[in-house]
């Protein structure tokens, strides 16, 4: 099964992941901040990934790995 | 099984950039692009001044920062004592267009065989926003905060169709990063650039449109979109130079 693990460590709560996510497998956290105080990328809908890595493309900090 | 993965020529380095910005897929195009080739081992990299200047701390190989604008001189030398090496230079518009454009021109027009990778956001970012040379006409930065105006400002320079003109170029293409289609590409170009360089052909250009959330007071998801439908009319995409067009 697909799924991505995303650094919320170095996360920057952009959220070009989620826009380029064909699956709406991401959203930006309204509560939950890294260190640096960026509301982090969150796999909401696990379920509905497919692995196609659109989110780790478009991702500028290489935090998302992709597994399939 | 690894779909994605982070290529192992970046540093573990935290991305000093605003967020959005899409300097960090360039980054990572470059250096997968150098992983892909295998050519890490004799690769030379010169960061420039501007938003990139701490390039030297992502790029897991040898890296030499230059004074502003002066990167394609640098790496002249550079390629000119080290023939065998790949060099590529990383800058930006503020430093390629602006203070840099003579060595631009010149390295150009010598066809010095290294690979330049020229950011365009068209706007100076590390600075906080003042207009650039390819600042769109009716942009807003802080020294044209009514908007570019050609009376007064002048037009924005396309590199690329300039460096056209010259004799001496082997590769000039421009490719945006406003969607994963486009990114796809740019790594294409990249690679195509670097491998060039590899086999010895001659000078190679990319231009690579990238936003700037930040100075452009927009989403980085806005800036993405301003990117694809206002930037890309005043910069058309495409290859403007390929001497190995013909090639099988």
């Amino acid at each position: 099964m697909a799924s991505i693990t995303i650094d919320e460590k170095i996360c920057k709560g952009c959220g070009l992941c989620a826009n380029a996510c064909p699956k709406k497998v991401i959203s930006i956290s309204k509560h939950r901040m890294n260190a640096n105080g960026y509301f982090v990328a969150e796999a909401v809908n696990k379920q509905n990934c497919i692995g196609c890595a659109f989110c780790a493309i478009m991702c500028p900090d290489c935090a998302i790995e992709v597994e399939k | 099984m690894k779909v994605f993965e982070k290529t192992k020529m970046l540093t573990d380095a935290h991305l000093h950039y605003c967020p959005g910005c899409t300097h960090g897929i360039v980054h990572r195009l470059v250096a997968e692009s150098i992983e892909e080739l295998g050519v890490q081992e004799k690769c030379i990299g010169i960061a420039p001044v501007g938003c990139a200047v701490f390039a030297y701390d992502y790029f897991n190989c040898d890296m030499q920062e230059a004074a502003h604008g002066r990167a394609p001189a640098v790496a002249t030398g550079i390629k000119r004592c080290n023939p065998d090496k790949i060099v590529f230079v990383y800058q930006g518009d503020g430093d390629l267009a602006s203070i840099g454009m003579a060595e631009t021109v010149h390295a150009a027009a010598r066809g010095e065989k290294v690979t330049i990778i020229f950011i365009n956001n068209s706007i100076y970012g590390m600075t906080g926003g003042q207009m650039a040379p390819t600042t769109l006409i009716g942009q807003k930065a802080t020294t044209c905060q009514n908007g570019r105006d050609p009376a007064v400002n002048g037009y924005p320079i396309r590199i690329c169709e300039l460096l056209a003109t010259l004799d001496a170029p082997y590769y000039i293409e421009r490719v945006s990063t406003h969607d994963v289609k486009h990114v796809l590409a740019a790594k294409k170009a990249i690679k195509k650039a670097l491998k060039f360089q590899a086999e010895g052909r001659g000078y190679t250009f990319i231009e690579v449109l990238v936003s700037c959330p930040t100075n452009w007071h927009m989403r980085p998801v806005d800036a993405l979109r301003f990117m694809g439908e206002e930037c890309t009319k005043t910069f058309p995409l495409g290859v403007f130079r390929d001497k190995s067009a013909g090639e099988n």
